[in-house]
């Protein structure tokens, strides 16, 4: 008798708690409608299109013919190949300089940190193309660190900075730097200091409890923050165009190339769609070697 | 009742008034010109745009541009941003193949006095210009590359070089080069194998081409800053990179002549307006004083028979005849069928 009372007033506190449950899940849809319609707008149509134009031909019609070329150029494979390698490259060398630096600013005073911090906005809030350009003066064969390492006899010969390899992962890693260093800084002031102590109250050394407690409480901020670095730097096109010298071709200024080349949005559309889907493999498996998830969970 | 009625009146004057403020905008006349800005534009904008919209009183604005495939994409996309442009022949002649400019109205602009060739069914020829070699003089002094076998000879002149990183007038500095006589260079690079061997002789000095630039104000700007010790540009940047104390110098020996024109997009509000201020810039006076400010030639034959152009200034002209005679002229219908092919094989090679 009792035990049935029981199982009926679970029973009608369920479906109450069922409504209430299902009242709320479309509450919160309801409220994720605008975005979801911004989302669907702004990325989902726009990409179907994208997807749609790489497949029209010179002539207007349906055709394989702007992946064929890809597929059948040693200079696009080329040009895949090195907007990859800049990426990496620039990413890596974010990480190197990126997180001593945001370690260093998480263990200062706010005030003090808050100095620093201007530091990293001010060029981050700079036109990009200024910056690009100021890097040219400031490297190129006659330019300002040249002129005055000959002069003082640092080095004989001018040494080429720009205008190749080298000039462009200087300009892409000075201008990447800040979308590290914010997601990262961000993540590291939520560490809770005390952990450090316990660490060191159980007998670790310094260096110890930065790599065993420290260092993987900081991977979820690191983790967002390389993969912003690393998905905008594929994309990026005014820095290696005026710092590489013609000798750094990325996906990027191969497409804008193409429009010009083809007057079609077809044969620029394909290369676009190309590096999403290379992109988004490369994400997936990054995803499958770091779990993203159990990164977040151990924060 | 009545006053839905006042109401409809008050939006009915609402409309015709709009409708008039549009119709005498359309009154007090204006046009949009694009091109490509830096010394080139400039001298446009002094000599000819501004002198040519005050004598038809038209308020000229200017802007600057990528090229034709802006024009394709604006035309593609039923825009209108701009209703004349200037552009080099081959462009235009592309443009024009790909139905996205206007024909020229010839019965309105007069080009009875321009130079044989010098205009086209999609555009009226402004000015004429030389791809040349030019080279640093404090490297080379006087001694600078003085034909192009010169400029391929990394022995005879060791430096650095910059090439344009696209295909257009470079191609042909390669043949000549390779010993190939001016009459014959569009003949051999009529197939691949022609522009295989091009390519290949710029391969040769890959490892000395520092830079491939890409705009004229880039070119100059490298000569300038001494960034590299010889480069292929356009004349007249180097000129004016010359007149700003640049340390440059050109023989129009290894001159490769083109011309320059305005066309005007399909489908623009403005077009008989573009096609009389096209007629209006074709005259001589403005051609002498665009010249005065970048050594580009004219292509009315009138401005040097009117005597508009002193000696001095005409023998700095690639279009003087003790100039042109050396001068390869681009061939616009080698770049019309072969231009995309050449690119991308030159971008392939480039990538190496």
């Amino acid at each position: 008798m009792t035990s049935t009372q029981r199982i009926n007033q679970e029973g009608i506190n369920k479906t109450e708690l069922d409504q209430l449950d299902r009242k709320e899940r479309y509450t919160l849809f309801g409220l994720t409608v605008p975005y979801l319609a911004l989302v669907f707008g702004l990325i989902i149509i726009p990409i179907g299109w994208l997807f749609y134009m790489s497949f029209i031909g010179r002539d207007e019609t349906l055709s394989l013919e702007n992946y064929q070329r890809i597929w059948n150029s040693k200079a696009y494979l080329r040009i895949f190949k090195t907007t990859f390698q800049i990426s990496l490259l620039t990413t890596l060398f974010c990480v190197l300089f990126g997180y001593p630096l945001t370690y260093f600013m998480s263990q200062l005073s706010n005030r003090w940190a808050n100095i620093c911090m201007i530091g990293v906005l001010i060029p981050f809030w700079t036109s990009l193309l200024v910056r690009t350009y100021a890097w040219l003066v400031l490297l190129q064969k006659k330019g300002l660190i040249n002129t005055l390492a000959v002069d003082w006899g640092l080095w004989a010969e001018p040494i080429k900075f720009v205008h190749n390899t080298s000039g462009t992962l200087i300009g892409m890693v000075h201008i990447m730097l800040p979308f590290l260093i914010l997601p990262l800084y961000a993540n590291m002031r939520t560490i809770d200091k005390d952990c450090l102590k316990a660490a060191a109250n159980l007998g670790a050394t310094p260096t110890r409890a930065f790599w065993t407690v420290f260092f993987p409480l900081s991977l979820p901020g690191l983790f967002a923050g390389l993969l912003i670095v690393f998905v905008l730097c594929l994309g990026f096109y005014v820095t290696p165009a005026l710092l590489g010298g013609g000798k750094v071709i990325m996906v990027a200024m191969k497409i804008s190339d193409n429009i010009e080349l083809y007057y079609s949005w077809g044969a620029a559309s394909a290369l676009g769609v190309v590096l999403l889907g290379v992109t988004m493999i490369i994400l997936f498996i990054a995803s499958k070697l770091v779990s993203i998830d159990q990164l977040g969970n151990r924060s | 009742m009545k006053t839905t009625k006042n109401y409809k009146n008050i939006a009915l004057t609402a409309v015709i008034a709009g409708a008039l403020s549009v119709s005498s905008m359309a009154v007090a006349k204006d046009l949009r010109i694009v091109s490509w800005g830096g010394a080139y534009q400039n001298a446009q904008s002094i000599g000819i745009f501004q002198p040519a919209g005050k004598a038809m009183d038209i308020t000229i604005n200017e802007d600057t541009y990528g090229g034709i495939s802006d024009v394709k994409l604006m035309v593609k996309s039923g825009a209108d941003k701009f209703d004349i442009f200037s552009s080099g022949s081959g462009s235009c002649a592309s443009g024009g193949a790909e139905g996205v400019l206007e024909k020229l109205d010839y019965s309105v602009i007069d080009v009875s006095n321009h130079l044989p060739g010098m205009f086209s069914d999609y555009c009226a020829g402004a000015d004429i210009f030389s791809v040349v070699a030019a080279w640093n003089t404090e490297t080379y002094g006087e001694n600078g590359p003085r034909s192009w076998a010169d400029f391929y000879d990394t022995d005879k002149f060791p430096g650095t070089r910059a090439m344009r990183s696209k295909v257009d007038g470079q191609l042909e500095t390669a043949l000549l080069a390779d010993g190939v006589a001016i009459a014959d260079v569009y003949t051999v690079l009529d197939s691949e194998e022609g522009i295989t061997r091009a390519l290949d002789k710029i391969r040769s000095i890959k490892d000395h081409i520092d830079v491939w630039w890409t705009s004229g104000a880039m070119h100059a700007q490298l000569m300038k800053d001494g960034e590299v010790d010889m480069t292929t540009g356009w004349n007249g940047r180097f000129d004016v990179a010359k007149k700003d104390g640049a340390k440059v110098s050109y023989d129009y020996k290894t001159g490769i002549m083109d011309w320059e024109g305005y066309g005007i997009p399909k489908g623009i509000a403005n077009k008989d307006l573009a096609m009389e201020f096209i007629n209006e810039m074709m005259k001589p006076e403005y051609m002498a004083e665009f010249a005065k400010y970048i050594t580009y030639g004219p292509t009315n034959a009138q401005t040097y028979e009117l005597g508009l152009i002193p000696d001095e200034l005409a023998k700095a002209l690639p279009s003087h005849p003790d100039n042109a005679k050396h001068q390869l002229t681009i061939s616009q219908d080698w770049y019309a069928k072969w231009r995309t092919v050449a690119a991308e094989m030159y971008t392939e090679m480039m990538t190496e």
